[in-house]
């Protein structure tokens, strides 16, 4: 953000000085950004179009209002709104104009707009660069999406909205009671590998501790790395593997108390001993150089043959689609159960709607924003989206029909053989900071000597220091 | 014309000095403001909350750690940097003896100016990602590649160096500016001084230290507050080269990968200006006194 890439004919003391004055400022890019804003006041915000409702028009949306959407250009890529549900919100409302952006920096894009209170009407908080959602609906800037819900489906006979989502979707975009964020893609996350390095060897995907254990050491023979994750950027792939285990052991509540700021949530049996089985996967499989590589570098390795496992999710067969060699075949397992007391089953699944789309509650077409999201809702929007990025939707029975990669059905039966017991958490979403510090905890335990007391002792330590703001 | 000369003076200073204060004095003023509320940059509405946001930076033990950061950038970058700088400007202008009484550089050294030069004009970001393959942790990286030769197992750069690895970056981009920067002042030293001290037979090395660096000394102290400035900035490259921006653990992080992490990641703006203020104000502190002392030593020809 900052650089110095100054002339060098210029160099005085003067102008050194008058640097230093302006290095402050560029040192506070942060506070040039908002200096539009503040003494702004609280500007009252522009006023929603509204519409008639009708059987046809469901939430009132004023058919000639223009409604604008601002989509992440991620893994997923922005094929699935320009090709699938623009179309299609278009086809419907033919009067109005669609006014699509798309950006790899959600925040960067977006905040001084959501400052000025001028948002889009939808948007996909997505990437690295996505805004803190909690502070977002804490700031009353989300639209409530009940209505949105309740309405009828655009294709599916019979159904509101709600009705044809995979159950817990709603859930998970709720804030203190009230349905605020849709989540839109399906993802499962597990161990990946590759189906050809392991027909090749005669390996199979393990289900108890001791039979994963026994494969590493397998893998380690071959002078393959068994198990890493990339430590520079996705840390968190891990902690997901770590906090898993820990629901395997102690039931999922575990993870309920984590969300909910539980006193010595994460002081708890199931975490410590998760964090402990885990820390000797580092210890012995893991390879120390991993911690200073990026997740598409780990990710090529594994496509090279040079990984045995993989933590990840459902996503990762299309993000790598470009380095994949043929014959690879993707599969994904459940992480193995870990005890023989195990709560819950080995098949146990972190299974949860996400990638995030939610209507701005200040924008100049509230209604216009949800409309779109149905159109994202419709079995045919939800099916465009699967066949564009391999990737399951929330919409439920959307993929029928559908030819499957060979990793998303791997990923659809595990989700079936896991049945009830598929489970997820909020907290990293909700407290921004929590999920910075797990990244550092997870670095320290699996790739630099790290102890399961030190892991629960930091989280435990950071989390007393959160303010509580949701509750699940 | 005497009569007409505050209007005219007044005329045009009114311009820039609107622009210095419309975009540099208004936006520190404005820091300065939100530093004291909880803004949240996501929407128009904030309290007040006085001090509170510098009470919380003083119990951050990540603002400590990122301080302690720059303390020794502070000390070491300039102090390597300017030592670089100065033997080579040394070299490029007076290593190659004397010819006819007069001190010339080494053979090619207009060739080494320009390749010495070239770092400063690449931008920082660029230098982050090929430094990101310079350090690469295993064999793919081209300083493990070459310890490989000798039988070095991989050695993880960024995971337990990384403030070293980012002070070389620092070093490697910045010496040849003030390479140029010495060698322009070499240049303007009298010849005549060389050729007395060349003629009482004085040798290279006490040319460099009794003749050179005391005529040198101004410009090394600008260089001094300059290359300062730049150990409090650091942040593209610890973004760029750094595990987990500013990691493992804040073991690279400094105070602006602080002021992005508590501002656009977690969306505490209030908190980020009150960071920014004390950075702001640390750095004018340093160059004020790093300009102040040692003003008496100044040696003139």
């Amino acid at each position: 953000m900052s650089n110095h890439t100054d002339s060098p004919s210029e160099l005085s003391r003067r102008s050194v000085l008058r640097r230093t004055a302006a290095v402050g400022l560029l040192a506070t890019p942060a506070a040039g950004l908002l200096s539009a804003c503040v003494g702004g006041g609280t500007e009252e915000p522009s006023t929603s179009a509204t519409g008639t409702k009708s059987a046809e028009n469901p939430l009132g949306v004023a058919t000639e209002t223009p409604v604008e959407v601002v989509i992440f250009d991620g893994g997923l890529g922005t094929k699935y709104a320009t090709d699938v549900h623009i179309p299609s919100y278009k086809a419907k409302f033919p009067k109005s104009e669609v006014k699509y952006s798309s950006t790899q920096e959600v925040s960067t894009a977006l905040q001084p707009r959501f400052a000025s209170n001028t948002p889009p009407d939808m948007v996909n908080n997505a990437g690295s660069k996505l805004m803190d959602q909690g502070k977002l609906v804490e700031a009353g800037q989300v639209a409530d999406l009940s209505d949105l819900f309740a309405a009828p489906s655009l294709d599916i006979a019979g159904k509101t909205v709600g009705e044809t989502l995979i159950p817990g979707t709603i859930e998970q975009g709720t804030f203190n009671g009230k349905p605020y964020v849709l989540n839109y893609a399906y993802t499962v996350f597990g161990l990946w590998y590759s189906g050809k390095l392991f027909k090749d060897n005669g390996w199979t995907a393990p289900t108890t501790w001791a039979d994963f254990t026994a494969l590493l050491e397998k893998m380690k023979a071959k002078g393959i790395t068994p198990y890493s994750y990339a430590g520079a950027n996705a840390a968190y792939y891990q902690y997901l593997v770590i906090l898993t285990t820990a629901a395997k052991i102690g039931g999922a509540d575990v993870l309920k108390a984590i969300d909910n700021l539980e006193p010595n949530a994460w002081k708890n049996d199931a975490v410590k001993q998760a964090a402990t089985l885990w820390g000797e996967i580092g210890a012995k499989y893991g390879n120390k150089a991993h911690l200073g590589l990026k997740h598409t570098e780990v990710q090529l390795q594994q496509n090279q043959y040079k990984v045995g496992f993989y933590p990840s999710g459902s996503w990762l067969e299309n993000e790598q689609s470009k380095d994949t060699p043929a014959g690879f075949d993707y599969q994904v397992a459940a992480i193995p159960g870990a005890t023989a007391s195990d709560k819950l089953p080995a098949t146990g699944l972190y299974a949860a709607a996400g990638e995030m789309y939610f209507v701005a509650s200040k924008g100049g077409n509230v209604q216009g924003g949800k409309e779109y999201l149905r159109h994202m809702l419709s079995k045919a929007g939800a099916k465009g989206f699967t066949e564009l990025t391999k990737s399951l939707t929330v919409v439920t029975g959307a993929a029928e029909g559908l030819t499957l990669s060979p990793g998303l059905t791997s990923a659809n039966a595990a989700l079936t053989a896991a049945g009830a017991a598929n489970f997820s958490f909020r907290w990293d979403a909700w407290y921004k900071n929590l999920d910075d510090e797990c990244r550092a905890a997870t670095n320290e335990l699996m790739f630099q000597g790290g102890t399961a007391d030190k892991f629960c002792d930091r989280m435990q330590a950071a989390a007393d220091k959160t303010e509580k703001k949701f509750s699940r | 014309m005497r009569q007409g000369k505050y209007p005219f003076v007044i005329g045009f200073l009114i311009a820039p000095l609107a622009l210095y204060g419309m975009f540099v004095l208004r936006p520190i003023a404005a820091a300065v403001q939100v530093s004291m509320t909880n803004w949240s940059g996501l929407s128009p509405n904030f309290d007040f909350v006085g001090l509170e946001n510098f009470q919380k930076l003083l119990d951050d033990d990540k603002v400590w750690l990122a301080a302690r950061h720059h303390v020794f950038l502070l000390v070491t970058l300039p102090v390597i940097t300017i030592a670089l700088a100065l033997f080579f400007a040394f070299l490029l202008n007076m290593g190659g003896g004397t010819r006819g009484g007069m001190m010339t550089g080494v053979w090619g050294s207009k060739f080494y100016r320009v390749v010495f030069f070239l770092p400063q004009v690449l931008a920082v970001v660029i230098v982050g990602v090929i430094f990101g393959r310079v350090y690469a942790p295993d064999g793919s990286g081209v300083l493990n590649r070459f310890l490989e030769l000798f039988g070095v197992d991989p050695v993880p750069f960024m995971a337990e160096y990384g403030l070293w690895s980012i002070l070389g970056v620092l070093v490697w981009q910045a010496v040849g500016f003030y390479v140029v920067l010495f060698a322009a002042g070499m240049s303007s030293i009298p010849a005549e001084i060389y050729e007395a001290a060349v003629m009482d037979g004085a040798s290279r090395v006490t040319i460099f230290f009794r003749v050179t660096i005391p005529l040198l000394m101004e410009t090394v102290k600008v260089a001094w507050v300059y290359l300062g400035i730049l150990a409090m900035d650091a942040f593209a490259l610890v973004m760029v080269l750094s595990i987990d921006e500013g990691g493992p653990d804040g073991a690279t992080t400094v105070l602006p990968v602080q002021i992005y992490k508590s501002g656009i990641r977690e969306s505490d703006y209030g908190y980020a200006s009150a960071l920014g203020v004390a950075l702001a104000v640390f750095t004018i502190i340093f160059a004020v006194l790093s300009l102040r002392g040692g003003k008496r030593n100044a040696v003139e020809h």
